[in-house]
């Protein structure tokens, strides 16, 4: 009736009509099924685990290096001279927040804005398809480009370096992470949910503020947060905007010190206190980046 | 009984024109495409004031597509084009100078799968309130919405939570209490028991005999027993292959019990005894 088999009993053998011997079902590990089978799970663990080294073994090495010299005094006092000993990197601490919190207040709006504009209202238009493509370029954009054209811009203009020029630069790194995820977001909003809105009289500017936005603000806050983290170590772009200070910040117009640059300048001087200081920043740098994600969660958490 | 406040939305449309007698929608559609595609040609619909007015057919004939052109919501379909026109208390909707918008307030829909908005169960039938900048008692029209949805007592004690916790069939009514509590004209239902179980759908078909002492609605149904149960009206809509598309046309309207008992045309006949759906 049938000439395919398995396990050398043909597949009809153990039907009702068939007579022969019972199917056997048991696991035979000397199959090359079985084997392949075994093989590619334990190749794909392996990968996963070689894929985690890297970031344990860094997260290990700022443990070990940097969690030594934490102290509250680090986020309180300013960077030593020198041969100067203790110290702390207090100012570069709210350097980095302020620069953060400033390309965050920039790139947010537009980008939610122009996500809202990608994904409800002309998808499919040449704009809409043409500032998509430009949003995923700018993605891979050199970060130092965008500290290179802050300085042409903002630096030469106001005739110095400052924290409103490293905001700006960190905002355009941030913007295109902010628009693609937020895009995304929106259109998981289900579609049945926009034609209800549409259906009770919403215009579509009340759908999006009413509807979508509020459905699609965890997805927006996660987006948020990648572009934070993606921008809060960034060093190459501060180099030519924001520069570095040894002082606490007293105005977003003059020089403005941050942890990336604190790290890259301590790292490579000749001093014992000052490497450790750069092992405690980058530590501190990390548990930052660690405590917005948390915090992200916290607050995008779907309310219903 | 709670006493409804009328519901100061927005300007009221001008009066009718014409005098549209018992004829809420008078639906006058001779060509409906999209793209280059003709869906629906010749779909003369009147929708009769506080009756049920039952849309059936076979799949693709064209049914839903002119039940979602009675309140524009065909308009934000890509290449919709109608030719014709539908009117709604004696104004043509598809005017130049109307706002689907508005017409929307006045023609409420309730769509095939439910569609709660992410937010608390009272939210979700205060919306429409909110957008209509209703001044009055939000609490109390909430509950009378619920009421008329047949809901209130299954969902009284939990207000704010989350419409989307409700079951399927709960999540219908949530969304007929919705449609109901900004008081629209019409209620257009694009088969909204085809989602439910049959006792789910029960309730909802009890709902709408109960609605429509207040309410005109037009209901596009699958199920032909659900029109024999419910429709005053029925309208028969068949699918024309004749020039190679799939066009759908209206076969024959009338009372419901015409419809089923003596249908005048033998394609209404063929289709209510069963021999194609």
């Amino acid at each position: 009736m049938t000439d395919t088999t398995i396990r050398g009993a043909p597949i009809g053998s153990s039907r009702v009509t068939g007579a022969g011997p019972a199917p056997i079902l048991v696991h035979d590990w000397s199959e090359s099924r079985a084997l392949r089978n075994v093989t590619l799970t334990a190749g794909a663990w392996l990968v996963a685990i070689l894929a985690a080294v890297p970031l344990v073994s860094v997260l290990y090495m700022l443990i070990v290096h940097g969690g030594a010299r934490l102290s509250l005094e680090l986020f309180t006092e300013l960077p030593p001279a020198g041969f100067e000993m203790g110290g702390g990197f207090g100012n570069p601490i709210v350097g980095t927040l302020v620069m953060v919190v400033i390309a965050t207040v920039i790139s947010v709006p537009i980008g939610v804005l122009a996500a809202a504009y990608l994904s409800e209202l002309g998808p499919d238009t040449q704009l809409g398809k043409a500032s998509r493509f430009l949003a995923k370029v700018l993605t891979g954009f050199p970060s130092i480009l965008a500290g290179v054209f802050v300085y042409a811009v903002i630096v030469l203009a106001m005739g110095s370096y400052s924290a409103i020029a490293g905001g700006v630069s960190l905002a355009i790194l941030m913007l295109p992470t902010v628009v693609l995820t937020a895009e995304e977001a929106m259109k998981m909003v289900p579609r049945k949910m926009k034609d209800a809105a549409l259906g009770i009289g919403c215009t579509r500017t009340q759908m999006i503020w009413k509807i979508v936005l509020p459905t699609a603000l965890p997805g927006i806050l996660t987006g948020v947060m990648l572009g934070v983290a993606r921008v809060a170590g960034e060093s190459a772009p501060l180099l030519f905007t924001a520069l570095f200070s040894n002082y606490w910040l007293t105005s977003l117009r003059e020089p403005t010190a941050s942890l990336s640059i604190l790290i890259y300048n301590f790292s490579s001087m000749p001093f014992e206190n000052q490497i450790e200081l750069a092992w405690a920043a980058s530590l501190v740098l990390v548990l930052i980046v660690l405590v917005f994600n948390i915090l992200s969660r916290l607050f995008g958490r779907p309310k219903y | 009984m709670t006493v409804v406040q009328p519901l100061k939305g927005p300007a009221p449309i001008k009066p009718a024109a014409r005098d549209s007698g018992d004829i809420a929608i008078n639906c006058n559609v001779s060509k409906i495409y999209y793209g280059n595609f003709l869906a629906v040609r010749d779909a003369r619909v009147p929708i009769h004031k506080g009756k049920i007015t039952g849309f059936i057919g076979p799949s693709g004939c064209g049914k839903s597509t002119v039940l979602r052109s009675l309140n524009r919501m065909n308009d934000l379909i890509q290449g919709f084009r109608l030719e014709g026109d539908v009117h709604f208390l004696g104004q043509d909707i598809y005017a130049k100078n109307i706002d689907p918008v508005v017409v929307r307030r006045y023609i409420g829909m309730v769509f095939q799968q439910p569609n709660p908005f992410a937010m608390s169960i009272y939210d979700n039938v205060a919306f429409g309130l909110r957008l209509n900048k209703f001044k009055g008692d939000y609490a109390q029209r909430v509950e009378h919405a619920l009421r008329r949805a047949a809901l209130w007592d299954e969902v009284k004690d939990k207000l704010k939570a989350s419409g989307l916790s409700l079951s399927g069939g709960q999540q219908q009514r949530l969304c007929i209490a919705r449609a109901v509590a900004t008081e629209p004209t019409v209620l257009l239902m694009d088969e909204p028991c085809s989602a439910l179980d049959p006792i789910a759908t029960r309730r909802v078909e009890e709902l709408m005999l109960e609605l429509k002492q207040d309410y005109t609605i037009a209901l596009v149904t699958h199920n032909m027993q659900q029109a024999t149960r419910v429709a005053d009206i029925t309208a028969f809509f068949g699918v024309d292959i004749s020039k190679g598309g799939r066009t759908g046309y209206l076969v024959e309207m009338g009372d419901t019990e015409q419809i089923f008992q003596r249908p005048r045309e033998q394609l209404t006949q063929e289709y209510i005894s069963g021999k194609f759906s």
